[in-house]
C-alpha cells in the first residue's frame, strides 16, 4: 500500500529546510486547513449532485441536465447563485447569535470531517482518543442550529430547532453505544490503529452478529442525526416551511445546506472506517494472493468507494420511505435502539471475552 | 522556539476565554450570556488540547459544550423571553456579587502565586486511553471506582427525578 505521510513527511522537511521550525509548523497548519477545507467544500458539491441525480432515478426522472454535460456543471451554478444571493438581515431578531449559528454548524462539521481517515497517513486529525473526539465535535453542532431556531424569530423556525434538537440530542446516544461496541471489539479509540486492526478482515465480518446489528443502528441513528427523511420532521417543508434554517438566506442558508450534506457524508464516513475497513482493502486472512491484488487499488478509491456505497443506500432510504411523526421517532430511539444497542454492547462484551471474534 | 509558539496560543486561548467571560456576564441577554460562555469553555477545551489532555478536552467539549449549554439554552427557550429579565437589579445584589468575584479572583491568584507547579512530571505524549479507563475504574490507590459509582447513583436519583416531576397524575 502507498503511505501518504512519505509525502507529507517530504513537505515538512522542505518547509523545515527553507525556514525556521516555529514558521514552518504555521505555513502547515494553513496549509493542511486550506486542504480540509477545499476537500469539504468539493465533496458537498459532489453529494448535492449526487442527491439530485439519485432522487431523479427513485422517481423515475432525469434530473439536472441542461447545465454542462448530464447537467455537471448546475451545482457550481447553484453555489455560485448561492454566494451572490444577499444576506437579509430579521427585524427583532439577535443579529449576533443569528450570524453566529451558521459558523458553529460548520465549524463542528469540519472538525469531524478532519478525522476521517482517507487513506493510509491521509488523516488530519489523530488523537488517543479519535473515535470519542468525533463524538465531541459532532456533538455541539446541535448548538448552532438551536441558535439559528432562536434568534430567527420566528415560531417555524423555533419549533424546526427544538424538534431538531431533541432529536439529535436523542440519537446521538445510539451513535455513541454503536461505536462504544466496535470499540470493545477492538480495544483502541485512535482512528488510524482502528483502520490497522482492520487488516486481516474488516470488523463488520470479524465481529458477525453484534457488528451487523451496531452497522444497522448506526445507519438508522445517523440518519436521524443528518435530519434527513424518514427523520426530517425539523425542516418537514409542508408544516414548518422549511424548520430552523427558514429566515437565512444567501451563503448563510448555504453553510447549513452544505453541513448537511457533509454530515451525511461524514456519518458514511465514520460507518466504512468503523465497520467496513476505512481505506483498509479487502482482505481475507490466508488468501495471501488475493489481498496482494487487492493492495493495488488505492486506499483513496477503497475509503471513498465504501463512503459514497453507504451515501447511496442513504440516500435510497431518505427517497423510498414516508416521514415520521415526532412521537414515533422519539419513541423509535428510546424504546427500540437504545435497548438493543446497550444488549448488542452487552453480546459484544460477552463475544470478546469469550474469544467469540475472528 | 517550542516555548514561543506553546506561549502565542496559550496567550491567544486566555484573550479568547478572559473576554468570553466578561461578555457572558456584562451581557443583560440571557441567551447571548450563554453563547459566550460556551466559547470560555472551548477556550478551556484549548488548554487540555495544548496540554495533550487529549481525553479531557474531548470531555470539555462533549460534557460541558453538547451537554450543559445545550441544557442552557433549553432551560433558556422553556422559560420564555419575559422571565429572564436581568436589568432590574438592586444596589445590594451588586455588591453582593463584587463582593463573591473579588473574593474568588483573590483565591485564585493566592493559589496561582504560592503553588510550585510540577513541571518535570509533564509529559508531551498525553495519557494513553487504557490508563484513564483503568484509573477511572480500578480499586487501586489513587483511583476512581467509588467515585464513579457514587456518581452514576446521583445521576440515577436525577432520573428517577425527572421522572417523578414529569409523568402524568
Amino acid at each position: 500500500m502507498f503511505d501518504f505521510s512519505t509525502i507529507t513527511t517530504a513537505i515538512d522537511q522542505f518547509l523545515r529546510d527553507i525556514m525556521p521550525s516555529q514558521a514552518a509548523l504555521l505555513v502547515e497548519c494553513v496549509l493542511v486547513a486550506l486542504c480540509a477545507v477545499l476537500a469539504y467544500v468539493m465533496f458537498a458539491i459532489v453529494m448535492i449532485f449526487m442527491e439530485r441525480k439519485v432522487c431523479a432515478a427513485f422517481q423515475c426522472r432525469l434530473g439536472p441536465m441542461r447545465v454542462g454535460p448530464w447537467g455537471l456543471l448546475q451545482v457550481f451554478a447553484d453555489v455560485f447563485k448561492m454566494l451572490i444571493k444577499e444576506i437579509i438581515s430579521i427585524n427583532n431578531s439577535d443579529k449576533v447569535l443569528y450570524n453566529l449559528a451558521p459558523y458553529l454548524v460548520v465549524m463542528s462539521s469540519v472538525l469531524t470531517f478532519c478525522c476521517l481517515p482517507f487513506g493510509e497517513g491521509l488523516l488530519v486529525l489523530d488523537f488517543n482518543i479519535g473515535i470519542f473526539f468525533i463524538m465531541a465535535a459532532s456533538s455541539f453542532g446541535v448548538l448552532g442550529i438551536l441558535l439559528a431556531g432562536w434568534s430567527s424569530n420566528n415560531k417555524f423556525s423555533m419549533i424546526g430547532a427544538v424538534r431538531s434538537g431533541a432529536q439529535m440530542i436523542s440519537y446521538e446516544l445510539s451513535i455513541g453505544i454503536c461505536l462504544l461496541t466496535i470499540v470493545v471489539m477492538s480495544g483502541t479509540m485512535q482512528i488510524s490503529e482502528l483502520v490497522e486492526a482492520q487488516r486481516d478482515g474488516w470488523f463488520i465480518f470479524k465481529g458477525h452478529l453484534p457488528a451487523v446489528i451496531a452497522f444497522i443502528i448506526y445507519l438508522i441513528a445517523g440518519n436521524a442525526e443528518t435530519n434527513r427523511a424518514p427523520f426530517d420532521l425539523p425542516e418537514a417543508e409542508s408544516e414548518l416551511t422549511a424548520g430552523f434554517h427558514t429566515e437565512y438566506s444567501g451563503m448563510h442558508f448555504g453553510f447549513f445546506y452544505v453541513a448537511e450534506f457533509m454530515n451525511l457524508f461524514i456519518v458514511a464516513g465514520i460507518a466504512s472506517t468503523l465497520f467496513l475497513g476505512g481505506w483498509m482493502p479487502l482482505h481475507i486472512s490466508g488468501f495471501d494472493s488475493f489481498n496482494t491484488i487487492m493492495d493495488y487499488i488505492p486506499g483513496v478509491i477503497w475509503f471513498l468507494g465504501k463512503t459514497f456505497f453507504v451515501i447511496w443506500v442513504l440516500m435510497w432510504i431518505r427517497w423510498t420511505f414516508p416521514r415520521l411523526r415526532i412521537d414515533q421517532v422519539v419513541s423509535l430511539e428510546w424504546k427500540y435502539l437504545v435497548p438493543i444497542g446497550l444488549l448488542n454492547l452487552l453480546i459484544m462484551t460477552l463475544c470478546v471475552v469469550m474469544g467469540w471474534i475472528f | 522556539m517550542e516555548m514561543s509558539t506553546n506561549l502565542l496560543i496559550f496567550s491567544g486561548l486566555a484573550l479568547l476565554m478572559a473576554a468570553a467571560a466578561i461578555a457572558a456576564v456584562t451581557t443583560s441577554r440571557i441567551m447571548r450570556a450563554v453563547t459566550y460562555l460556551l466559547f470560555v469553555l472551548f477556550g478551556t477545551a484549548g488548554l487540555y488540547f495544548m496540554l495533550h489532555y487529549t481525553f479531557l478536552g474531548a470531555v470539555q467539549i462533549i460534557v460541558y459544550a453538547g451537554g450543559i449549554v445545550v441544557l442552557f439554552i433549553f432551560a433558556a427557550l422553556l422559560i420564555g423571553k419575559g422571565i429572564i429579565d436581568v436589568t432590574h437589579t438592586s444596589k445590594l445584589r451588586y455588591l453582593a456579587g463584587v463582593l463573591a468575584s473579588m473574593s474568588g479572583l483573590a483565591i485564585a491568584l493566592y493559589l496561582i502565586v504560592n503553588t510550585t507547579f510540577i513541571t518535570d512530571k509533564f509529559t508531551t505524549d498525553g495519557v494513553p486511553m487504557t490508563v484513564v479507563g483503568s484509573a477511572l475504574m480500578g480499586t487501586a490507590k489513587h483511583n476512581y471506582v467509588l467515585t464513579f459509582e457514587v456518581l452514576s447513583i446521583l445521576l440515577l436519583a436525577c432520573m428517577v427525578g425527572a421522572i417523578m416531576i414529569a409523568r402524568k397524575k
